[in-house]
């Protein structure tokens, strides 16, 4: 059974924050829905294959020949902060580590 | 333009004659839309301008006789991208993201001189089964405005079924476009997974999404797939094969088909009035020269199980790629990068996506991943081979689309288990990567039953073919929507 320190844990690899009480009602609802995925182990699945794709393709490639790609201006126009034609994001390291 | 009574074939025969320019065709859809936007709350976005401007187009040439799409308006579900028009996948985490370019799907209905109206609604990001995970507004069914119209692609099936527009795009994870459909009672198809492209789709779950098609006629849907189908470059997983015509396979004759029925799909968790329905329904295909037997898809009752931990795995990693920098929602209060990541994600999705995203994560995590991701991956083996063996002496799979029909709003949506269990009959074929339709198979207490068609893959040919002999035999796509409710 998932408790709250997995959820927080999860929470954090997932780059999500919860508030106290988010976090006890998150951990209820996935160990219900866990309690119904643990149905699985009623199945014996010794040796059966895993199918992650279905539709039998192998790698698909193509000529590696340069094709135009987008234009820069277009691709920044849904960012949400920009200078010059780059992203702009908070410092990474503060001035300290730098 | 009301579109309840009408179909792809006989608005065009008005716009060839004469009776009805394209641009007069769309003031009037707009028309249609804005009044019954009041009641239905299908659309997240009309682009009224974008639509004058194709419908004008259209009108300074000549209509062309042989394209049933010319001129034509057509709802597309808002987690496929349209160029320059918002596309918010209904998520905070997009409600200001302009696409650059269309999905193919979108390009392709273009190029076929159809017109793109406008945008529906959705579950978040498609992660639901009622619309109502929506961060914007709720649609609702319009047999009864109290009630779901089911989801995720809810708006396309209500915006059809309520005569807005003729035919809509939507999409199909685990029954995402035909559980929409059997509530709503119209027509309904989730195509084989690579029968179209998932370019410009915004991605749920890669190895099960698949745009299909919306509308209140199969004939009408094999025309609207017809445009949309076929192999495309910037999906490697498009199949490249020849796309049949699928107009071709509705000649009404299913003589000599080989029907099955899954004993698992007509158990008990269906209900005995939609079961009586679907009874009524092998009947009709009896009647009609078909051969229809009952057989197993012994691990079907553990679809759902798969499926969660499949698609909310898959969806984890998709939607890493939120994270505040190059598009989308950012927090006003992200002083560090860690912030841009952590509170753009947490202010900017639903609990259900975060339901999902944590779901996911934990199934691939360092020590789960075996019991989880792998178990889950062999089990959809043996859902597959399940299929495998019935498709070796049948030609179909049919059942009920859903257990129930539309229920109450807000009666679900706190509850994931059992709104997850709503998706049983549907999933399988997402497993398998089958082509399913949904077709009307009549009423119950006022309220639209579904017909599950499935096909073997690749073979939407004999869906179709079977889909329109049950319409033509029994017109229960003649039934409209009465609008009650809603009063609440």
């Amino acid at each position: 059974m998932i408790d709250k320190k997995q959820v927080q844990h999860v929470a954090e690899l997932s780059k999500l924050a919860f508030s106290d009480e988010q976090l006890e009602q998150f951990t209820e609802q996935l160990a219900d829905i866990m309690k119904m995925t643990d149905e699985l182990n009623e199945v014996d699945t010794t040796g059966v294959p895993v199918t992650t794709h279905v539709n039998g393709l192998k790698n698909i490639v193509r000529e590696d020949v340069a094709q135009p790609g987008t234009d820069r201006e277009i691709l920044m126009k849904n960012a949400p902060d920009s200078a010059d034609g780059l992203l702009k994001v908070p410092a990474i390291m503060d001035k300290e580590e730098a | 333009m009301d579109y309840l009574n009408e179909d792809l074939q006989s608005v065009h025969d008005k716009l060839v004659a004469g009776d009805l320019t394209a641009s007069r065709l769309v003031t009037d859809t707009l028309e249609t839309i804005k009044t019954k936007e009041q009641q239905v709350d299908a659309f997240l976005t009309i682009d009224e301008k974008g639509a004058q401007e194709a419908a004008a187009k259209i009108d300074a040439q000549p209509i062309d006789a042989d394209n049933l799409l010319a001129g034509m308006p057509i709802g597309i579900k808002d987690n496929l991208l349209t160029d320059g028009v918002t596309t918010t996948a209904a998520s905070k985490m997009l409600a200001n993201f302009k696409p650059v370019f269309d999905a193919t799907v979108v390009e392709k209905l273009k190029a076929k001189k159809a017109i793109m109206i406008g945008k529906t609604n959705l579950d978040e990001f498609a992660m639901g089964s009622s619309t109502e995970t929506s961060a914007f507004k709720k649609t609702k069914n319009p047999w009864d405005l109290d009630k779901v119209p089911g989801g995720s692609s809810g708006g396309s099936a209500a915006a059809v079924a309520a005569g807005e527009v003729v035919a809509a795009l939507g999409t199909d994870t685990g029954g995402s476009i035909r559980q929409p459909a059997a509530f709503n009672g119209i027509v309904g198809i989730k195509p084989t997974y690579g029968r179209v492209s998932r370019w410009g789709a915004i991605a749920f779950a890669s190895s099960l999404d698949q745009v299909g098609v919306f509308s209140r006629t199969v004939a009408d849907n094999a025309t609207v797939l017809q445009a949309i189908s076929g192999h495309d470059e910037k999906d490697s997983t498009s199949a490249d094969y020849d796309v049949p015509d699928f107009r071709a396979a509705l000649n009404g004759d299913i003589k000599g088909m080989k029907i099955a029925v899954a004993k698992e799909y007509m158990a008990e968790g269906v209900e005995p009035a939609v079961k009586a329905q679907i009874e009524t329904a092998i009947e009709t295909f009896k009647s009609l020269g078909a051969t229809v037997e009952e057989v197993s898809l012994p691990h079907s009752q553990y679809a759902v199980q798969t499926y969660y931990i499949i698609a909310s795995s898959e969806a984890s990693s998709n939607l890493s790629r939120f994270d505040g920098i190059r598009y989308g929602y950012r927090s006003p209060e992200a002083k560090t990068l860690e912030d841009v990541y952590v509170k753009s994600r947490s202010e900017g999705f639903g609990d259900e996506v975060k339901r999902r995203i944590m779901l996911g994560t934990f199934a691939l995590s360092s020590g789960f991943y075996d019991a989880y991701f792998k178990k889950a991956g062999q089990m959809r083996t043996l859902i597959i081979q399940d299929f495998e063996k019935v498709f070796e002496d049948y030609d179909l799979v049919v059942g009920p689309t859903t257990p129930t029909t539309a229920f109450k709003l807000g009666d679900k949506v706190t509850d994931p288990v059992t709104m997850y269990m709503n998706d049983i009959l549907t999933i399988p074929a997402n497993m398998a990567g089958l082509p399913a339709m949904s077709v009307p198979a009549g009423l119950v207490d006022g309220m639209p039953v579904g017909l599950q068609i499935i096909g073997k893959a690749f073979d939407e040919e004999s869906v179709y073919r079977a889909g329109y002999a049950f319409e033509q035999a029994t017109e229960f796509n003649k039934n409209v929507p009465s609008f009650k409710g809603g009063q609440a």
